[in-house]
Formats: structure tokens, sequence, C-alpha cells
């Protein structure tokens, strides 16, 4: 069993705080001033990587990832209209979140495997851009329906160039481009400061999250149930095709966090903007509230142990 | 101090609409205005200014009557039935 990393308790102190209605607050500055840290550390560290090895050999890959995203905002909808009941945008945009992904969360399992000291392909950094835009998309197709695809320009716009894609893809290039040895100078900050950075994000998330524990209660059982149950079935899907890609067993994790978790940087702004009709406060309690911490604190070591077996009983040698 | 024509018009609304109000206001060839990052509580709930997500921008605009008029016009066609705003328009003094 592996210890619990301390940065988890960031993100308890910052929830007890929010509920406790507590003398602290951070300035939005300081929250957009970590998340951009955070993306550009996760896109220089994955591009410094990526640079090491032929990219060539990732294309098929690249497009699993992509069939990945997609498949998953389908489940989503298809559940959270059958068994939800919810109205078609509502199920829409919660598809759309919880068929991209979360940083924060992917941030987190980086941490987990670095404190496990289980190594993980750098090319993940990558598979965590393209995992995030797909979703986005499907959701507000979904959210549509056969209406006339009218004023995609802004759309296209908020889902491709947000910040977190922006952020991700430009820090892999930079990354890609300078090398280790280019980096070194920036070291420093982005990648020892890394699970500090991390550890503010979190008491900020926690701040955050305090905030949309309210909403649990208005938006009922189904909400809550399907934001435990679906990042855990995503999570085994994600790993299945890790070890169907070849991915080490801390890929595998990785992979398997990436599907389990629900985006609520990329999302929210992309689907206010095309799907205004759709209630932000579900997704956000959904996402927010109940799977970010459940990822978190059960989620993580979860797809780590899911990981782990997977890999051990697919390399048990066929005898006979 | 003397009445001016103009009207001071102030809208408060979530900041996810800033983007598309700016457009809005330069279409209808507004000459200036001033937006505030906002936090306060409402018929939609609490919008706090932590996270962009839940933040409140506070838009004021000096315009003629007729220009201030149609812009809420505008807001109550397009916008007020899925975003959280609420918007006024008063006199105003210059000196």
């Amino acid at each position: 069993m592996t210890q619990v990393d301390p940065i988890i308790a960031f993100f308890l102190l910052g929830a007890l705080a929010g509920l406790l209605r507590a003398d602290l607050r951070l300035p939005q500055a300081i929250y957009e001033f970590l998340s951009t840290l955070l993306l550009l550390s996760i896109g220089l560290k994955g591009g410094v990587e990526l640079a090491r090895q032929p990219v060539s050999g990732l294309v098929p890959e690249l497009a699993a990832v992509i069939a990945l995203g997609v498949v998953l905002a389908g489940v989503a909808f298809w559940i959270l209209r059958s068994f939800g009941r919810l109205a078609r945008p509502d199920a829409a945009s919660i598809a759309a979140h919880y068929g991209s992904v979360s940083v924060g969360t992917f941030a987190v399992a980086v941490a987990f495997l670095l404190h496990a000291n289980v190594p993980y392909e750098p090319k993940l950094a990558l598979f965590l851009v393209v995992l995030e835009v797909p979703a986005l998309l499907v959701g507000i197709l979904l959210a549509r329906g056969r209406q006339s695809a009218s004023a995609w320009g802004p759309v296209l716009r908020e889902v491709l160039l947000g910040r977190s894609v922006l952020l991700l893809l430009g820090g892999l290039a930079i990354g890609g481009f300078a090398g280790a040895e280019g980096m070194s100078g920036l070291a420093p900050l982005f990648v020892d400061l890394f699970k500090g950075i991390l550890a503010l994000f979190l008491l900020e998330m926690g701040l955050i999250a305090s905030e949309h524990f309210g909403g649990l209660r208005r938006h009922g059982l189904f909400l809550v149930g399907f934001a435990l149950v679906v990042p855990v079935a995503f999570g085994l899907v994600g790993a299945s095709l890790g070890l169907a890609l070849g991915l080490s067993p801390g890929g595998t994790t990785l992979l398997a966090t990436l599907a389990g978790s629900a985006s609520y940087i990329a999302a929210p702004a992309a689907m206010r903007t095309a799907v205004p009709e759709a209630n932000p406060a579900l997704s956000l309690t959904a996402s927010l509230a109940i799977t970010f911490p459940f990822n978190l604190i059960a989620g993580i070591p979860l797809y780590h142990a899911i990981s782990i077996r997977l890999h051990a009983w697919w390399n048990v040698p066929v005898t006979g | 101090m003397k009445p001016s024509e103009d009207k001071l018009l102030t809208i408060v609304a979530e900041s996810a609409l800033e983007r598309s109000l700016v457009a809005e206001l330069d279409r209808l060839g507004v000459g200036g205005y001033t937006i505030i990052d906002a936090r306060g509580r409402g018929s939609r709930g609490r919008r706090s200014s932590g996270w962009e997500h839940t933040g409140n921008i506070r838009v004021e605009i000096l315009c003629n009557g007729e220009t201030a008029v149609r812009i809420l016009q505008l807001l109550s066609e397009q916008y007020a039935r899925d975003f959280a705003m609420t918007a006024w328009l008063q006199d105003v003094m210059r000196g």
C-alpha cells in the first residue's frame, strides 16, 4: 500500500476551509497563474521526453485515444438521457465534461506515480491534450441535435483556443524544441516546484469545490451515483485501452485516470458558450464536487491497482 | 453640473459573457465601456470572483438613450434566458 501523498491533504484543507466559511480566499488571478504553471509544466515535460523518440509511430495510438474520447462522451450522454431522464442540453453538457479530461486529476496521478516510483510513458501528456477536445465537440453536436449548425466560429474558437489546449500544446512544442539541455534553466520553476504548485492549486480547488457541495442536495441521487460510478467504469475502459496499446502499468494508470476524470477547465467554458441552455450547476456539481475529490482520494489508487492486475493477468505465460 | 443627454447603462452578468457582450457593443457602435470583475448574490445563486466559471462582470456604458434601449433589448432577447444577468439604466449629470 502506497502512503497517501500529502498534496491530497491540501485539497481537503481547502474544502474544509470553504465548508467552515473560514477567512481563506485566493484571488482569481492566483488560480489562473497556478493552472497556467501546471499546464505548462505538464506540456514542457512531455515535450522534452517526446523529442527523444520518433513520433511517427504515434498516429494510430492518437487515433485510438480520440476514439476513446468520442465513445466515452457518447456513452455518458446515453446513460444521462436513458437512466437520468435529463434534458438534452444538460445531458450533452455533462457528457462533454466526462468525455473530456481533468488536468488537475492527471497532475495528481503523475505525482502519485512519482511518489510510488512508478515510471510512465511521456506520450501520456500528448494523450491528455488529444483527449481534451473530441468530447467537447461531441457534446456540442449532441446538444444541437439536428438544429442548423449556426455560428460554429466562436464555438470552435472556444474549444480549440481555450487556455488549457493552448498552454499544453505550447508547452509540448517548446519542450520538444528546447530539449532537455535547453530546458535546464527553466527546470527550477517548472519541474522542481511542480508538487508545490500542485499543492497550492489543490488548496484552491478544495475551496472552489466546497462552493459546489450544496448542489449535491439539490440535484439528487442520480447525479451523485453517476459521478461516482461512471469514472470507475470509464477508468476500466481506459485501462483496457492502455493494455491494448502496450503501455506500461504506469502509463496504463494515467490513461485510466484520463478516461475516469471529468473536465472542469476546458469543458465548462466551452459548454457555457456553445450550449448556454444547459444548466452549468449540474455539470460543475458532478465533475467538481463529486468526481474530482473521488478521483483524488480513491480513484487514482484504484486505477493503479486495476492497471497492475490487468498487466499481471495479461502477462501470465500461457502453458500447455 | 447639468443633466446630460447620455444615459448610464449598468449590466451585471456572468463573466462567460464578456467576449460576446463586447462584440455586441462594438457592433452597436458603442464608443466606450468599463468592465469590472464582480461578485455577489442574486436569483441564480452566489457568484464568486475566485474562479473564472462562477465569476461576474459589471459593465458600465455611457451612451445615448436610443443605443441603451437597443442594448437592453438585445440582452433580454438573446441572453437573459440562459445567463445570469441584470441591467439598469440611469440619468447622468455632467460637470
